[in-house]
């Protein structure tokens, strides 16, 4: 067992950070935020040269070969910074749609593109009554000569209003909720009959509601089995999870760091109000909730590429709960000890918190994976 | 980065359980399964087997009878003992007194003591807390005054575990009553034999009789029996209270306490329906479990931590979220054990607890479930309550 980082990880951790440091100020980031995409092309072409678009793709298809482990630092250092570019979507859910699901033909056309930065993804999955149920599925795509033609909507697709292309589950065959019958669609966003409704998100990033009506796919754009679609589905989010870990660590910890130094300058009563015990403790119970973070985060990227789909699963279950749990500690707490300060807009704390708490609510809340994985028999099985 | 075992390392394991497997009665292991409260023959006999194959004192350094095993055996060592599950050691000696005394002793307390604690001959209690000396352990009274080649000892200790059972006490005394209060505590190594010691029982409100009070009144103590310096006492004492990293949070104990809910929980009915299928409580217990695989991680962490530091510096404050994390999860299983039983864990079972011999009341396995409950409030109290752990990591790690 070895929790050090390799000298290559150490060396993407620390120019990451160092770019981000320099960058990514929170008026930096307030000033992406306000742009037309509501996120930044120049950091978008930084991350690229740094190579992290291609980081977790095979050498044989032009990437870096990158392991969960690597994927998870970039993730953690983009949570610290609050970064608001399309990186989870198009690389994490859209590359591992390509990694697990694509043939050497998809592959050969897209890991290119993802690498280099030209081509953005985005996993429409959500409807209005899936909640957080990956085999619920309304979207229909009916067969049409070698293809198919989509029908239906989605809703809160992260980054649906900037990306080029679309990821869609629709069901080729069974009713809503059978497990069966679904299946993943690579869509031109900008084909006939695909309406794109963007937003702003709670947490400052972008999302849009997708329609579409009779949208023709080619036999070329399904990716793996379109009557089974489910299990690549399943890995992806899996993977999409571990991920989503990472950068709530990296968001806790950046907030718990605020919250520190605060205690230690605001003065109240004529002392500095970090040396009042119920506020130490409240931060310790912060402190407490991010290690345990950190470790169950830890599990997550280990099992994250592991082919045995329960195992997997399990883990994912039990870090997405846990990750659940520490963010409304480590969220509520820092608030709290900010006090006033805490509830503008104006300071970075709370958005920090704004973004844990929509973490929680991106692939099942704790929750959800609490009861998930009740109902799979616990951990220790696993 | 690679988090699963080395082969060597599950090369390991499956000797420590093919041992286990091989010399710890089966009797034995039932009892603690059980959740009975160890023994003090099974744990003076399991001691003996360990030491005899040279296992008793895993973490000591080799010339005193360690094994020279890296961080990440120990803690392997104690996971899988703790699962299967086996007595643990007798903690006083071989986890307290015993790297006090290796690490200031003199070389003729290191010969006398050492050997007999690897061994259980001498069964060690700890006289730390007083009744006016608990979390603010500093304030403690307990005076011994120089005469002669001799101490002369005055003062009352509490709380103190198996003093019934007792050879020995290391104590905290005050040497010096001018100092600032942690300037002048020495650290002293005193026969229970000694003429003017009186141990009397406190019932606990599990009905076990675990502590004790201890007076000491005039009691004669051989002024060879200090340890290191007079007056440095606490900080040979802060290095005893840091030093049990690898053990505290327990993380094997808890495991094998949940695998019996699992267990017992599919046995009770619920609704009709084995509890183990009721939702609210499956999702308490599975709950338990996240939290514990987290657990783990963290402890591993802290081993790995001391594996790189070569295992000699100073306790990293994050042992104290080893504590707090550990104690809280120890309570949780144990109500949730408690409340497996439903009604049945009521019946107070006498017999179970101090020995009587009237037949069980059924089910025989519900007797500890309650009395774990209540016994088990005790784990975040003691070794630094939760709330001193929360002091050392605001101070330590936050710098607040």
């Amino acid at each position: 067992m070895d929790f050090d980082l390799s000298e290559e990880q150490s060396i993407l951790k620390d120019s990451l950070d160092r770019l981000l440091a320099d960058r990514y100020g929170f008026e930096d980031r307030k000033r992406h935020m306000a742009s037309p995409e509501g996120w930044s092309a120049d950091m978008w072409t930084q991350y690229a040269e740094m190579g992290l678009m291609a980081l977790p793709f095979a050498e044989a298809d032009g990437g870096l070969a990158g392991t969960p482990v690597e994927t998870a630092i970039v993730m953690e250092a983009l949570g610290r910074a609050l970064a608001l570019e399309p990186y989870f979507s198009t690389v994490i859910l859209g590359g591992s749609f390509l990694r697990f699901g694509g043939n050497d033909d998809q592959r050969a056309e897209y890991i290119p593109a993802v690498a280099d930065g030209s081509l953005k993804l985005a996993f429409a999955q959500v409807e209005r009554h899936s909640r957080y149920d990956l085999h619920h599925v309304e979207t229909t795509a009916a067969k049409d000569g070698d293809g198919f033609v989509l029908n239906g909507q989605k809703s809160v697709v992260l980054h649906g209003d900037s990306t080029d292309r679309f990821l869609v589950t629709a069901r080729t065959s069974g009713g809503a909720r059978d497990e069966a019958g679904i299946g993943v669609f690579l869509v031109d966003a900008k084909a006939p009959g695909v309406t794109v409704r963007g937003y702003p998100t709670q947490d400052g990033a972008r999302a849009a509601e997708i329609t579409f009506e009779n949208v023709k796919v080619g036999a070329a754009d399904g990716l793996g089995d379109p009557a089974n679609g489910l299990p690549l589905v399943r890995r992806v989010v899996d993977t999409g999870i571990a991920a989503l870990c990472a950068e709530a660590v990296g968001a806790m910890s950046a907030m718990h760091a605020l919250t520190v130094d605060y205690l230690k300058v605001r003065k109240q009563f004529g002392v500095a109000i970090g040396q009042f015990q119920v506020l130490q403790h409240a931060a310790v119970d912060m402190f407490v909730a991010i290690e345990q973070a950190r470790s169950i985060t830890l599990f997550a990227t280990m099992m994250a590429d592991s082919d045995d789909a329960d195992e997997r699963g399990r883990a994912m279950h039990a870090a997405k709960a846990e990750i659940g749990r520490a963010a409304r500690i480590v969220g509520e707490n820092a608030i709290q000890l900010h006090g006033g300060v805490g509830m503008t807009m104006e300071y970075a704390v709370g958005h920090y918190f704004k973004r844990v708490t929509m973490i929680d609510t991106l692939f099942g809340d704790g929750d959800h994976h609490l009861r998930e994985l009740a109902a799979k028999g616990g951990l220790m099985a696993a | 980065m690679d988090l699963r075992y080395t082969p060597e390392e599950i090369a390991f394991r499956d000797e420590v359980r093919a041992f286990l497997k091989e010399n710890l009665p089966e009797d034995v292991r039932q009892r603690l399964g059980n959740g009975e409260y160890g023994n003090k023959d099974d744990l003076v006999s399991w001691s003996r087997i360990l030491n005899d194959k040279g296992w008793a004192v895993p973490h000591w350094p080799v010339e005193h009878g360690g094994t020279g095993w890296d961080p990440m055996r120990q803690y392997i060592f104690l996971e899988e003992t703790q699962k299967w599950p086996a007595p643990q050691p007798l903690a006083f000696g071989v986890n307290m007194v015993g790297p006090v005394i290796y690490t200031f002793g003199n070389e003729e307390q290191k010969a006398k003591y050492l050997p007999r604690i690897a061994n259980l001959d001498d069964w060690w209690c700890q006289g730390f807390s007083e009744p006016g000396a608990g979390s603010d352990l500093a304030s403690l009274k307990t005076r011994a005054v120089r005469d002669g080649d001799h101490y002369i000892v005055n003062g009352q200790k509490t709380w103190t575990t198996l003093a019934q059972y007792a050879d020995w006490i290391f104590c905290l005394v005050r040497t010096d009553t001018q100092a600032k209060k942690q300037e002048g505590i020495s650290f002293l190594l005193i026969d229970m034999k000694s003429p003017g010691i009186e141990v009397r029982p406190i019932v606990t409100i599990d009905g076990g009789r675990e502590v004790n009070e201890v007076f000491l009144t005039d009691v004669r103590v051989p002024a060879e029996n200090l340890v290191g310096q007079e007056n440095k006492g606490w900080d040979y004492a802060k290095f005893l209270l840091g030093n049990e990293r690898t053990n505290i949070a327990r993380v094997g104990m808890s495991k094998q306490r949940i695998a019996r809910i699992r267990e017992l929980a599919g046995l009770e009915m619920s609704g009709g329906r084995p509890l183990i299928e009721d939702q609210r409580f499956l999702e308490k217990l599975t709950a338990v479990e996240i939290e514990l695989k987290a657990l783990e991680l963290t402890q591993l962490r802290v081993v790995a931590a001391d594996a790189k530091r070569g295992n000699t510096g100073r306790p990293d404050p994050a042992s104290s979220i080893l504590k707090i994390k550990g104690s809280q999860i120890q309570q949780a299983t144990t109500q949730l054990l408690m409340q497996v039983m439903g009604p049945h864990a009521l019946p107070y079972h006498a017999d179970e607890i101090d020995g009587s011999n009237e037949p069980p009341i059924e089910p025989d396995y519900a007797a500890h479930a309650a009395p774990g409950y209540f016994n088990y409030r005790k784990v975040s109290i003691y070794g630094g309550s939760n709330e001193i752990q929360k002091n050392i990591i605001a101070k330590a790690v936050l710098g607040l």
